[in-house]
């Protein structure tokens, strides 16, 4: 016997998904291609990417296609998509260090050691719109790309430039502490969000799990509302670097380190006001410590600040409360819940409606005895 | 109960806040003139502090802020954990167990059944978004009530007891004036009718017109029902109305203990000598 | 066709499977290890009735809070020779029953029923089925908010606490001021309840209707809170009493005489609804398959006749 099908609702879903489809394609234009997304919209797939914390570009991009644009979609698709896929490894720990960069800014100092490099950005440019990308053709494409190619001077003296941490530095001066000793446990094995539920307080890899995961927008928010004056992180960005980590496994059999691939991923640190630590240290800057899948640099930065202001002992404001802030991130979470209200809940009224016409008639009743209600 | 047994007697309570080194206690206290151990910065808010009081009396304890009087009484309600020290209850096991190292849900009991405690603020001891006759009932709920009728029967009782007005036992106590949110806290405090009331400058934050309607109301409950208090102030003429024995502290040490007429009228100590005179 | 879900022995045996295969979804959607996990955590919450267990509740094709914890539950426990029944407001054709149910099909196989006595497992949001069910039967529940106390106390930590040390007081005082201001608690669905004399327990947005059947019967209810991460579960024959002062009964709710406009039913959760054309209120059966059953046996009665 197979499905047994229930009227109404089987078929209305169905016509649903269609005209969906039609929404999507009545216009008549050239289906997208999943590659043109991949490669032209890489700031979207990055952020589906590093929201569905599954790093494959070529599913964030059909994630994009399918979702006609949604990332909060896209990002539960490849989370969703996630759940299916075996774990077979754990990659050993990544060192930004190795970073491949390809962007590298710091706010602290004029110089840094490894220089300044701006790397693809348009955050100095005006934000006009060109009109001229209305006809842009696969000719100009090719044209730019082996003009651009030949034109480039591309230094072949085989060192990878080095870009020493800002954070580093202070360190060896004395001005920010060493990072605290993790309990051993932990250092060996990152708590996994995925695998264990989260309680509070929390390990400090749950919370950057939980944060390298979150929502780019609902990060902004709190982090914003912590620079804003509800809390008091005002950052200075010690290091912001957007490059290729090598990520290396243990071979199966040879048990030696071999490569896996490489990541792309922001790191934040930030640097805010000094405190005298615990124990018999001098003051000394706080830090903030972000990092996503993809380049994001506002999410790493927010992440950043957020992490810094979930370090104060006492929390006064809520960006600085790790439960609150931790429990409102997650992108699938949040909006899956604040979506579910479309679901029928015409149960839950009717019985709301009863009790209001029991409360009503209760009133009515201490009215007619003349009591105060 | 053995016949005689105090109510409450309390041993070597001591509460340090900091890292704690082995000359805190040495190093600090009256005679020294400071509660901040010179040596690893650690606040100590009080030392060594023994007493006892017996059922039925009101105990006094007298010293300025800074004193550790108030940290006393908040170690032997729960709200601080005292860095070493215990305290028996007649009521617990005979006496026997410290209270100090009681287990959670024992230590709920002790709170909700065997003290009760009125605040300095009444918004430390009160929910102000819940209404007056709530707050009472929390206590009785929290010890196991469930009758609607008898709750709000009782709730009323004690309002009507503590001369706050029925008519209002449904609104939030944040509308009240000072003294009649003491009152409230008074009520909610005696809702389990506890062996021993703690009360904390309760009268302290109101106007000198007010708070001798406050003390009478003390007095007069404590005459009628019999319960045992610690009445901690600054004020010797609060503690010379309602204590009948007295102890003075100072950088968070008792430095006298005895009658109060003694006290008042025949100081040994120093200090104590130097807070009568300038008091009186 | 979904394949049986052994666990791949290793990661050699995963890169020589045809690469179609290696797209394809283990029975139930969900790997072998994560459906066993639940299933440890389902029988912690068994041991301790009313107790929430956190479990690493995992990211399905669904959204989260429409379902997921109830749908793992579903897929740990599902085999092939299952009947499954999935409601949604008592309705099995309620558009998100019809798309959970399509999602455990797909990826299983297994038969499916509108009628609650032929089904070995019923998964159902916000309502328990008329038809007192058996021993022989499971019913998943859907939790929204598995925490009781977070309208008193948003803290879940603070919360953890009060449940650890049997502190519910908070919880009373809300129910009090209701008393005091409406004369009876207002509380709606997701009435408390207390299961074995020692958690209190969020039972889902249920009506008060279906709050008694929770008390001391014969099949097992497990609660799954996918966004949450909380297990829970009521095992059989277990004690559970709403919340509710001695003097203040909890009651259910009252349709007023109404009767279910197409099988007449007075004895079951009614809903009100507008005919689209009068604009007349009606009463209808929430419950769809105990409504269409009745009408069946009236029929027949009518026809015997």
């Amino acid at each position: 016997m197979g499905y047994v099908a229930a009227r109404g609702g089987v078929e209305a879903i169905e016509q649903a998904q269609q005209l969906a489809r039609y929404f999507r394609l009545r216009g008549g234009s050239a289906p997208v291609d999943v590659r043109q997304i991949q490669e032209q919209l890489r700031f979207a797939v990055d952020r589906v990417m590093g929201e569905g914390s599954l790093y494959s570009p070529f599913h964030a991009a059909l994630a994009l296609k399918q979702t006609e644009g949604d990332v909060s979609e896209s990002a539960l698709m490849l989370r969703a998509f996630a759940s299916t896929c075996p774990r077979s490894h754990v990659s050993g720990v990544a060192r930004t260090a190795e970073m491949r960069v390809v962007r590298r800014i710091s706010a602290a100092f004029q110089e840094v050691p490894g220089g300044q490099m701006l790397g693809p950005t348009r955050d100095y440019a005006q934000r006009l719109f060109e009109f001229a990308l209305c006809d842009e053709r696969e000719e100009h494409v090719r044209e730019f790309l082996a003009q651009y190619v030949n034109g480039a001077r591309i230094e072949t003296d085989g060192a990878s430039p080095v870009f020493p941490k800002v954070l580093d530095v202070l360190r060896a001066e004395g001005m920010v502490a060493s990072p605290p000793r993790r309990a051993a446990a932990e250092a060996d094995r990152p708590f996994d969000i995925t695998r264990k539920a989260l309680t509070f307080p929390a390990p400090r890899s749950a919370r950057l799990q939980a944060l390298a995961r979150g929502d780019t927008g609902g990060l902004l928010a709190f982090a914003y509302s912590s620079m804003r004056g509800y809390g008091d992180v005002h950052p200075t960005i010690g290091d912001l670097r957007v490059g290729y980590m090598p990520l290396r496994v243990c071979h199966p059999e040879h048990g030696v380190p071999v490569m896996a691939g490489w990541v792309l991923a922001t790191e934040a640190e930030v640097i805010a006001r000094f405190a005298a630590p615990e124990g018999n240290g001098g003051p000394m800057f706080t830090v903030g410590y972000g990092l996503c899948f993809g380049h994001n640099e506002l999410k790493a930065i927010c992440m950043a600040v957020l992490d810094r202001a979930m370090n104060e002992p006492v929390a006064t404001a809520p960006a600085e409360n790790e439960e609150f802030v931790l429990s409102h991130v997650d992108p699938v979470e949040s909006s899956g819940f604040a979506l579910h209200y479309k679901l029928p809940h015409y149960v839950t009224f009717q019985a709301d409606v009863a009790r209001l016409q029991a409360a009503q008639l209760h009133a009515a009743h201490r009215k007619a005895d003349g009591v105060d209600s | 109960m053995t016949a005689g047994a105090p109510l409450l007697r309390v041993d070597g309570l001591t509460k340090i806040y900091g890292s704690c080194c082995p000359a805190c206690v040495a190093l600090t206290g009256p005679d020294v003139g400071t509660n901040v151990c010179p040596r690893c910065r650690s606040v100590v808010a009080c030392a060594d502090i023994s007493l006892v009081v017996d059922a039925g009396e009101i105990f006094g304890i007298v010293g300025e802020s800074g004193s550790g009087k108030t940290t006393v009484l908040r170690c032997l309600y729960g709200d601080e954990r005292p860095t070493s020290g215990c305290a028996r209850l007649a009521s617990l096991e005979d006496g026997r167990a410290n209270v100090f190292e009681a287990p959670p849900r024992r230590r709920h009991e002790i709170r909700t059944r065997l003290l009760g405690m009125v605040y300095q603020h009444p918004s430390l001891g009160l929910r102000m978004d819940l209404s007056s006759g709530a707050n009472i009932a929390e206590r009785l709920l929290m010890v196991g009530q469930r009758h609607f009728g008898r709750i709000r029967a009782r709730a009323q009782g004690l309002l009507e007891r503590t001369e706050v007005p029925v008519g209002r036992m449904d609104e939030p106590p944040r509308r009240f004036s000072g003294g009649m949110q003491q009152r409230v806290q008074i009520a909610k405090a005696l809702a389990n009718d506890p062996p021993i009331l703690l009360l904390d400058e309760v009268t302290s934050s109101l106007d000198a017109s007010v708070q001798a309607r406050v003390l009478d109301l003390i007095r007069e409950l404590q005459r009628r029902l019999g319960v045992a208090m610690i009445v901690v102030s600054h004020d010797l003429g609060v503690i010379r109305l309602l204590a009948s024995r007295t102890a003075v502290m100072k950088d968070g040490r008792i430095v006298e203990v005895g009658l109060t007429d003694q006290i008042l009228e025949d100081p040994q100590h120093e200090y104590t000598q130097l807070l009568v005179g300038a008091q009186v | 066709m979904p394949h049986t879900g052994r666990p791949m022995a290793s990661i050699r045996e995963f890169l020589t499977l045809p690469r179609d295969r290696q797209r394809r979804y283990n029975f139930a959607y969900l790997d072998e290890h994560s459906k066993r996990e639940v299933r440890r955590r389902l029988l912690k919450a068994v041991a301790i009735p009313g107790h929430q267990v956190p479990f690493a509740s995992r990211e399905l094709p669904i959204a989260r809070g429409w379902g997921t914890g109830g749908l793992q539950i579903t897929l740990a426990l599902i085999g092939p020779h299952d009947v499954l029944k999935v409601i949604d407001q008592g309705a099995d054709d309620s558009v998100n029953a019809v798309n959970l149910r399509q999602l455990i099909v797909r990826t299983t196989g297994v038969r499916t029923t509108t009628d609650t006595r032929h089904a070995t497992v019923v998964q159902t949001r916000h309502r328990i089925p008329e038809e007192p069910m058996t021993a022989d039967q499971v019913l998943v529940l859907q939790v929204p908010e598995p925490e009781p106390l977070r309208h008193v106390e948003p803290s879940t930590v603070r919360a953890r606490r009060m449940h650890a040390e049997g502190d519910y007081s908070a919880m009373w005082v809300r129910l009090y001021e209701d008393v005091v201001r409406w004369g009876e608690v207002t509380i709606s669905s997701q009435y408390p309840v207390r299961v074995h004399r020692r958690y209190v327990m969020d039972p889902t947005p249920i009506p008060r209707w279906d709050v008694p059947r929770l008390h001391r019967a014969e099949v097992l209810y497990l609660f799954g809170a996918g966004r949450e991460k909380r297990l829970y579960a009521v095992p059989p024959f277990t004690e559970v009493e709403p919340l509710a002062f001695d003097d203040v009964p909890f009651r259910v709710e009252e349709f007023g005489g109404a009767r279910c406009r197409r099988c007449g039913s007075e004895a079951s959760f009614l809903n009100a609804s507008f005919d689209p054309v009068t604009g007349a209120r009606t009463f209808v059966c929430s419950d769809t398959d105990y409504c269409t059953r009745r009408m069946a046996a009236l029929r027949f009665e009518e026809t015997a006749r």
